[in-house]
């Protein structure tokens, strides 16, 4: 008896799990779904689902107008660098904070995050013109690193969950050894965070990736992401809805396909802090 | 990429063997409105003609709007051509902020424009932002479910008609809902519209001394009826209507009329999109005897920033887009009914657009409406679906979420109006009114 309620339970949860997985990809597949109709069918009421006369039309028309190759790469330097660069800056400030704690420690991290409560285009106007008297407007490293600053405060915070994690007394046991500082955090710390650096990598990159402010407001033709790219095909007097949805997908697609292949290490990292 | 180098030192090397080394690449801000995306197509025209590359950054409205006016108040000169439309030009180019169109060559042909458009884009006379294509608002309205109720729409009608006609076509259970008007909220969505509409009840926003009007009873008037006439012969859902959604509700035959942007004829008669494409008939935006109608006037209007290092390039640019020769370029290459409505004379009196179905009433529309003197009652401002003072759009957005909120049934229109009022005075008070 016990082991038929178990197992009606589990199907019961999977079933759940299933649902709500659905319903939260339900948006996501509609555009891709539309992304295939003729403007006619993506507007039409009742909405068809799957049965329409599925078309490329919309893939070709927005390869024709839009240099998808030139977004593409701004968006890969773009996500890519910040992150990067986000973690070379965070892994010794986080290592600092997990392992040589100070009194002052809690309220520097609590300070950082305060930074990300300041809604963004409350410093538009100073960032701009910054950006105009260094020359970075629309230029790919300016937008790394006003990405790399605003997500500064997620790496470290992450990464420093995670290094609290892993026993001191390993890094002192190196150290013990003659390890010095650089090699302590290079060859011991980072190896054993791995999972951590990971995941924290993985999830700015999608940050980075789907950032819709700073990409929108500084750049222009240069330098503008696919952020831009979807932009680019919403329209105030007209139905484009298929086109946009076009180039949505092919927006999502890299980092939906990233987020498919590394969804282990996502998972595994994102709750390593939480289940001990 | 090298392919892309090549072409384009290739590109390099001829011009300046052609002579032309003055070529440049210039930056252009607009939105993706069909008749700029047919511009973008026939870029290579422009490219052929003078040499000047150009670069397009296409964004959605609402972005567009915050980026370009970043950019032209830091003089972040990241754009040499600015897409704009009637509110912004005369405030920014009082500001200083655009460069004057008041040397454009003969064979241009300024007279040419649209006194009204020519009118709403300059400041004491000087053109700052060249009208590259412009509308007004009229009625769309099915001819069959006219047909069917017993009525027949006239030229001009009224309010009452169109209220009455309204009730007439809706037959909710086979879901045709007799009206279609924009509810959602924003100063370019339903305060256009209902800023419009509120002039022919005489209505208006300020009094000559800058005070608000919402506590005055024309006001009160305009909101009851159409609060009232949505509930009855509208589409439910009607506060999340836009543009664009009443454009998809009446290309689904959903419709029985629709009170929008004349730019919306040439898409509602397109067989390829639309379901009703041969039933549709036109007509003046409706008054209430008053002696005003609601057609507001909009252009679609391209714009050099005074930021910018290329203003000679973007001169010739602004030419050729909104020239006549560009209007016979569309013309020939994808037909009259798709040429940029609305900007030039010439246009409305060559015989080819006679017979696009719409170019009439546009025409009549465009024409009939008069920004410095829009409302029954004096004013100090210009514009007629908005107040040509910066603060408008801030406060416009704010009113526009009460008036949805009563279209809505959340509030009552006396709430809303007495909330309006209130935002309205506090804010005007603020900016030193």
């Amino acid at each position: 008896m016990a082991r038929a309620i178990t197992s009606q339970r589990k199907a019961l949860n999977t079933a759940l799990a299933w649902g709500v997985g659905l319903l939260i990809f339900f948006p996501i597949l509609w555009t891709i779904l539309t992304s295939f109709k003729t403007e006619a069918q993506a507007i039409s009421d009742p909405p068809v689902f799957l049965f329409f006369d599925w078309t490329l039309e919309n893939y070709s028309v927005v390869q024709e107008r839009s240099d998808y190759g030139r977004f593409l790469w701004n968006s890969i330097i773009i996500a890519g660098g910040s992150t990067i660069l986000g973690i070379i800056i965070a892994v010794p400030a986080a290592w600092s904070m997990a392992f040589v704690p100070s009194k002052r420690t809690k309220d520097i991290l609590l300070w950082m995050l305060s930074t990300k409560m300041l809604p963004a285009v409350g410093v538009l106007y100073p960032i701009y013109l910054l950006f105009i008297k260094l020359g970075l407007l629309d230029t790919k490293i300016g937008l790394v690193i006003v990405l790399m600053l605003i997500n500064l405060p997620i790496i470290v915070w992450m990464l420093y969950t995670y290094f609290k994690e892993i026993p001191g007394e390993i890094l002192e046991a190196a150290r013990m050894d003659g390890a010095t500082l650089r090699e302590e955090v290079l060859y011991i710390l980072t190896p054993m965070a791995i999972p951590g650096i990971a995941s924290t990598l993985l999830l700015n990159v999608i940050l980075a990736w789907n950032e819709a402010f700073w990409t929108l407001n500084l750049t222009a033709a240069t330098a503008a992401p696919l952020t831009a790219f979807i932009a680019s095909y919403s329209s105030p007097e007209g139905l484009f809805y298929a086109k946009l949805s076009a180039a949505s997908t092919m927006a999502i697609a890299p980092i939906l396909i990233l987020g498919w292949f590394s969804q282990k290490q996502l998972v595994s990292g994102l709750t390593f802090g939480a289940v001990k | 990429m090298f392919a892309k180098y090549a072409l384009s030192a290739a590109t390099a090397i001829s011009l300046i063997a052609a002579g032309n080394a003055s070529a440049e690449t210039i930056t252009i801000a607009t939105v993706n409105n069909g008749d700029m995306i047919r511009m973008q197509g026939l870029t290579d025209d422009f490219t052929e003609k003078t040499g000047h590359d150009v670069e397009w950054v296409t964004l959605e409205e609402n972005v567009l709007r915050q980026r370009v006016t970043t950019d032209i108040t830091t003089k972040g000169g990241q754009f040499d051509i600015m897409t704009i439309g009637m509110y912004e030009t005369p405030i920014w180019g009082k500001n200083g902020w655009l460069v004057p169109l008041d040397d454009l060559p003969a064979e241009y042909d300024a007279d040419d424009i649209l006194p009204a458009m020519r009118g709403g884009l300059s400041v004491d006379g000087t053109l700052y932002a060249a009208p590259f294509y412009g509308e007004s608002s009229m009625i769309m309205y099915r001819t069959d479910l006219m047909e069917k109720a017993g009525l027949e729409m006239p030229d001009a009608p009224t309010w009452e008609f169109v209220a009455e006609a309204a009730r007439a076509m809706t037959d909710k259970d086979n879901g045709i809902y007799g009206i279609c008007l924009r509810g959602k909220a924003g100063w370019g969505e339903n305060m256009a519209f209902l800023t419009a509409t509120a002039n022919a009840f005489g209505a208006r926003w300020f009094d000559e001394n800058w005070q608000a009007q919402f506590d005055q009873p024309e006001w009160k008037e305009t909101l009851e009826f159409y609060v009232n006439l949505m509930n009855d012969a509208g589409p439910p859902g009607a506060s999340n209507n836009g543009f664009n959604e009443n454009l998809s509700l009446f290309q689904q035959g959903k419709c029985g009329m629709w009170i929008d942007a004349t730019v919306a004829a040439s898409f509602v008669t397109n067989p390829n999109d639309s379901t009703v494409a041969d039933k549709v008939g036109f007509a003046l935006a409706p008054d209430t005897g008053k002696g005003k109608r609601g057609n507001w006037l909009w252009a679609w209007a391209l714009g050099i920033p005074a930021g910018t290092q290329k203003t000679d390039a973007a001169k010739e640019f602004i030419q050729w887009a909104t020239s006549k020769e560009y209007i016979e370029l569309v013309a020939a290459k994808e037909g009259w009914a798709n040429v940029p409505p609305g900007a030039r004379t010439s246009l409305y009196e060559d015989p080819n657009y006679k017979d696009v179905p719409f170019a009439r009433m546009t025409l009549e529309s465009i024409l009939s409406a008069d920004p410095t003197n829009p409302t029954v009652d004096p004013v100090p401002y210009v514009g007629i679906q908005f107040a040509a003072i910066p603060e408008f759009a801030g406060i416009a957005g704010q009113v526009g979420q009460e008036f949805a909120a009563a279209l809505a049934g959340q509030q009552s229109v006396d709430e809303a109006l007495a909330k309006a009022q209130a935002l309205t005075t506090d804010e005007m008070e603020a900016a030193g009114y």
